[in-house]
């Protein structure tokens, strides 16, 4: 029988009589089935041609003919197109296989890309590119130094009394009323397409009153037809100070800027008025309110490129904070835009669109998938640092000294909830660089007998690349300072504490529940840090000796139980009231692994006799107990907001006290002379003088030993041979573009190690029909015996 | 037979709300407004003001179930509960804590989870009940022995375990798909070979046990001795006569979880990395959204009813004896 048009090419393709099917055919027929034409309306030029050259005959009633099998061909068809040069395992798409495109996940989906809002650095992973601070890190420089990012050069400072007459910096401490930040900006700046900016020919914006109609087809902001920019102004950093202010806007530092920049208070009442207003209005509270008719006595705009930003007194650590996203600009168009009652009921929102002038910007938000960073078209462009440290030109990292960034095109996170598949992936090279989890630690990382950590030897033969760094943040052991029997100033509750600091023994704690990754902290401050001292002078000497390798050498425990004789507890019982000394951990637990760390507590204890108690719970109520003050001992743990010893000292400053203000000094601890210290401390310049202070507090805080000084993380990343550029840089946010890629490398890189491996599966198939023998034999036997 | 349903869905309504009551004491035990406030508002720098602000602002500044202040009607309706709760009864989900529409998200998310679930119901029935099939067939044989064996084997595997070796053997070891990951459209269905292998493997063990003691029960009835005595062969007997009557309790089995496969599971979408509705919930819960965790609860509790009824109706269709009224 003549086969019909058309479904006889389908026949031809099923049946190679030797070899396999040709993969160009697959090349040709799926992107046809995909443009969604049937298998029957393909040309006939795409078909028929079998591997072995000779035509098969059509077969009458062919399966392939009935719908359930043409939807298991079609599937067929689709499963091969695995079979490409790519290998089966790629999750990406064929076509970007030499792309130049950044592979990275997220576990949590980002909770804010507001600059006012994120204050987390699962959130500065993606605006820390989109949008752009007056000033950022050195990527390279160590200690971490400042330097323009969207300022034209560093800020101007200028001081003033209280009579507005210039001061000097060094002036003694009240007579600066006022620091004033003159910052100018660097010209030319556009913002990433938006639609926020797009106008029509009467140069009337286009989408900031929609209609219903217009609304209809919007889902996304890609569903918006024009796209626009315009350069970026003073105004729009000023604008976004303001936002601060805004109490819509939740800002984690509006409580803090209200301390130091003038007029703020007085410009989020105003907003707060405006809100009460716009309340009894029919779009309610969250109405555009224009925030440039309201009034901050501390910010200023000076002309288009220029700024002033007025502050209460002195705050050196303000220039830090002018690196951070919370002082990006931020267009009025946007916030307009934004504020759309029918675009906020389609999640388009400021928290979920950024708007920025940055390197990168934001083209796919689907956090339930993926997020794509962008090369934003209208940067202004930056050049490479052509400055390092030795150590690092060694490394190759001046390499691309001078050249433009970013290098990279386009940077793709995928949703990875679990460690272990991230990793799996990260070895057959779909991820460019990781971290390393405790289950994968031992596979990537051994320690040799000094602890110096090296690759191993699968990891080398990957030509990986290991780069550690101490992070700029403390876990600890607290206190609570007004607890009876741990706190306050008595001899006998400071030699108990001592005594503990040594009994806790953090090296060990590193070792079992961090696999070595940490460096046990000797005082306040991580290294890196301005005030951190090397070597022996760093040495606490309340916890450590000095060994004979000039290294701390933690105290023996014979000399902790002294400590605790002196404070009046033998053997763990307290000898006024000759009852067993009973203390109390307040612990957030989660799980298993809690368990174990939780145990090993209590046996750092009982080498000190006493017995201690878990009250394990969750954080909130962990949370809860500490702001109330009614824990007596509890962990916790602080990351760097800036390089500063400030932003570590004034975790124990007694004006932050929890339990009183609500601040960050969880053990409530206070001392008239080092919070002195801390207040002339705070306000000066990096120097010798500094320096002593600092050392004066470390002094005085080991000795009153609030915390048990616990340890600095190490952080450990791994990075394929072709990610070049890579430094870690723990304060800087924005290192996206400094980073390159060998796409070419990487793709021969994952077709080698993705070979797909077909032999257990045949072995498989052979062996369930080898099972299914024994059954035909058993049945036959059945069927062919007789009844009795 | 109307009457029926509708006064099954009569019986929902104070179901629905019982288990809205009990979801919400029991999220309230566990977690204060101020909690939500300080796990919404960030770890650091967050002031009392800020908390008051974020709960006047969500709705949760309100009593929690009575509000001894107000008068009337309004010491009920004037509450954290009647104002979260109401209008969920008419499919409002109204918006997460962080301002995202519940209902879009769920119309979104469900079709992950459906893309696994729907392929591993099917084939996981097809190889179970088949798999039992050969077992009730072979009976009393080393083949029946050995298959309980590793069927029971199989049942006492976590599924964890399935999905960590699935993930070792079959995408790290052999390559031959992605580990994890998800996408939309055709180039979606390499992501779900894996979890839907997965999911049909875990679930042979329970499946076929289950599925085997329903054609034993039937197997030795009198219809299927008579039909022996007859000289009927074994395979006539086992699939003319005794198949369509374990089919009863399978189908309707089936038809009780229809509804419930859209929620998704939590461990292999959190593994596979699938958007599904599992990991939507799990991630609710661990953000202490409130508004997700009750919208899910309730979604859940009205498809798990609907499913019985269902499962009601289906056996008035394969069982003629079956009358409602």
């Amino acid at each position: 029988m003549k086969p019909e048009h058309g479904e006889a090419r389908a026949v031809y393709y099923l049946l190679p009589e030797r070899g396999g099917p040709d993969k160009s055919l697959t090349n040709r027929i799926l992107p046809a089935i995909i443009r969604g034409m049937s298998i029957t309306q393909l040309p006939a030029c795409t078909c028929l041609k079998v591997s072995s050259g000779v035509q098969a005959r059509p077969r009458r009633g062919c399966v392939i003919r009935k719908p359930v099998f043409r939807f298991l061909f079609l599937l067929f068809l689709t499963c091969l197109s695995a079979c490409d040069d790519s290998a089966w395992n790629d999750p990406y798409p064929h076509k970007d296989a030499r792309a130049n495109i950044l592979y990275s996940s997220f576990g949590e989906r980002p909770k804010h890309m507001d600059p006012a809002r994120s204050y987390s650095s699962n959130e500065y992973v993606f605006i820390g590119q989109i949008y752009e601070p007056p000033l950022q890190y050195h990527y390279l420089k160590r200690p971490y130094e400042l330097i323009p990012l969207a300022a034209d050069s560093m800020p101007e400072v200028s001081y003033k009394d209280k009579n507005g007459f210039p001061v000097g910096e060094s002036s003694q401490a009240g007579v600066i009323a006022e620091s004033r930040y003159d910052i100018t900006l660097k010209a030319g700046m556009l913002y990433q397409p938006h639609p926020a900016f797009a106008k029509d020919e009467k140069g009337h914006y286009l989408y900031h009153q929609m209609s219903d109609k217009q609304l209809q087809p919007i889902h996304t902001l890609a569903d918006f037809k024009q796209f626009s920019s315009r350069e970026v102004t003073a105004q729009d950093y000023v604008n976004q100070i303001k936002r601060l202010a805004d109490p819509r806007n939740h800002s984690p530092i509006s409580s803090l800027m209200a301390q130091y920049v003038l007029g703020f208070e007085e410009a989020a009442q105003a907003i707060r008025k405006k809100i009460a207003e716009n309340k009894k209005s029919a779009q309610g509270e969250y109405q555009y309110i224009d925030l440039s008719q309201i009034e901050m006595k501390g910010v200023e705009v000076l002309d288009e490129h220029h700024y002033r930003i007025r502050l209460k007194g002195r705050y050196p650590q303000f220039v830090y904070w002018l690196s951070m996203t919370f002082f990006s600009p931020m267009p009025w168009e946007a916030e307009k835009f934004y504020s759309q009652p029918g675009l906020k009921e389609r999640n388009i929102s400021l928290d979920w669109y950024p708007l920025g002038s940055g390197p990168y910007m934001l083209t796919e938000n689907n956090p339930n998938l993926r997020m794509v960073l962008q090369r934003n078209p209208n940067f202004h462009g930056e050049d490479c640092p052509v400055r390092a440290m030795p150590q690092q030109i060694a490394e190759g990292l001046l390499k691309d000294a001078g050249k433009a960034m970013p290098f990279i095109d386009r940077a793709v996170y995928n949703l990875e909830k679990e460690t272990i598949p991230y990793w799996n992936k990260f070895l057959q090279g779909y991820y460019d660089s990781s971290g390393i989890s405790s289950d994968s630690f031992d596979q990537a990382v051994s320690l040799n007998a000094g602890g110096e950590a090296s690759l191993t030897e699968e990891m080398q033969h990957k030509g990986m690349r290991l780069k550690s760094s101490v992070q700029a943040s403390i876990h600890y052991m607290g206190f609570n300072m007004r607890d009876p029997i741990v706190g306050g100033n008595t001899e006998k509750a400071r030699l108990l504490r001592q005594a503990i600091s040594i009994a806790m023994d953090y090296e060990e704690f590193i070792s079992i529940f961090a696999n070595g990754r940490g460096v046990a902290a000797q005082g306040m401050l991580p290294p890196g840090i301005f005030g951190f001292r090397e070597g022996t002078k760093g040495i606490n000497p309340y916890v450590y000796d000095v060994n004979k390798f000039v290294r701390a050498s933690r105290k023996p425990i014979s000399y902790a139980r002294e400590l605790m004789k002196k404070a009046g507890y033998v053997d763990g019982i307290d000898m006024q009231t000759g009852k067993p000394l009973i203390l109390y951990f307040d612990a957030k637990s989660s799980g298993p692994s809690d368990r174990a760390r939780l145990n090993w507590v209590v046996k750092q204890f009982e080498k000190l006799g006493i017995d201690l108690v878990l009250r394990s719970t969750d954080y909130n109520r962990f949370q809860e107990k500490m702001r109330k003050g009614s824990a007596q001992i509890f962990m916790w743990g602080w990351n760097a907001d800036y390089p500063d010893p400030e932003n570590f000292f004034f975790l124990l400053f007694g004006g932050n006290c929890k339990q009183d203000n609500n601040g960050e000094n969880a053990a409530n601890y206070q001392n008239a002379e080092f919070d002195a210290l801390f207040e002339r401390m705070k306000y000066m310049p990096n120097g010798e003088e500094r320096q002593k202070i600092v050392d004066q507090m470390q002094e005085i805080l080991r000795h009153d030993a609030p915390w048990v000084w616990g340890y600095h993380p190490k952080g450990y990343s791994l990075y394929h041979n072709w990610f070049k550029n890579v430094e870690p840089n723990l304060m800087a946010n924005n290192t996206l573009k400094y980073k390159r890629l060998d796409s070419d490398v990487r793709a021969e890189k994952r077709a080698q190690w993705n070979k797909p491996v077909l032999l257990p599966l045949l072995l498989l198939s052979v062996l369930l029909l080898l099972a299914l023998i024994p059954a035909i034999v058993m049945y036959r036997q059945s069927e062919r015996s007789q009844a009795l | 037979m109307m009457a029926y349903i509708v006064r099954r869905f009569l019986y929902a309504i104070p179901i629905l709300i019982g288990v809205n009551i009990l979801t919400f004491v029991l999220f309230f035990i566990v977690n204060t407004p101020d909690d939500m406030a300080y796990m919404h508002l960030g770890a650091k720098r967050v002031t009392p003001q800020a908390v008051e602000n974020w709960k006047a602002e969500h709705g949760y500044d309100k009593p929690l179930l009575v509000n001894t202040q107000a008068e009337g009607i309004k010491c009920l309706t004037d509450t954290i509960f009647f104002n979260k709760s109401v209008r969920l009864f008419v499919f409002d989900f109204g918006t997460s804590e962080s301002g995202r529409d519940i209902s879009y998200d769920i119309s979104q998310r469900m079709w992950p989870s459906l893309a696994i679930a729907i392929p591993v119901l099917l084939i996981g029935v097809l190889i179970n009940i088949s798999y039992a099939a050969i077992i009730v067939f072979f009976r009393a044989t080393y083949i029946d022995f050995w298959s309980v064996v590793i069927t029971v084997a199989m049942l006492s595997i976590s599924t964890l375990f399935y999905i960590i070796g699935g993930q070792f053997l079959i995408g790290k070891l052999w390559h031959l798909v992605p580990i994890s990951g998800y996408d939309t459209g055709f180039n979606g269905i390499k992501f779900l070979v894996l979890p839907v292998i997965v999911g049909v493997i875990g679930g042979i063990g329970g499946g076929t046990r289950w599925y085997r003691t329903l054609f034993l029960e039937e197997v030795n009835k009198d219809y299927a001795r008579s039909g022996r005595a007859k000289g009927l062969s074994e395979l006539r007997v086992l699939f003319r006569h005794v198949f369509p009557n374990a089919l009863i309790p399978i189908l309707t089995g089936i038809v009780a979880i229809l509804p419930l496969l859209f929620m998704g599971s939590l461990l292999t979408e959190s593994f596979f990395s699938v958007p599904g509705l599992g990991s939507y919930t799990l991630d609710a819960i661990q953000r202490q959204d409130f508004a997700i965790v009750r919208s899910m609860v309730f979604l859940g509790t009205f498809l798990y009813i609907i499913g019985l009824l269902l499962t009601d109706l289906s056996y008035t269709l394969v069982d003629p004896r079956v009358r409602l009224h």
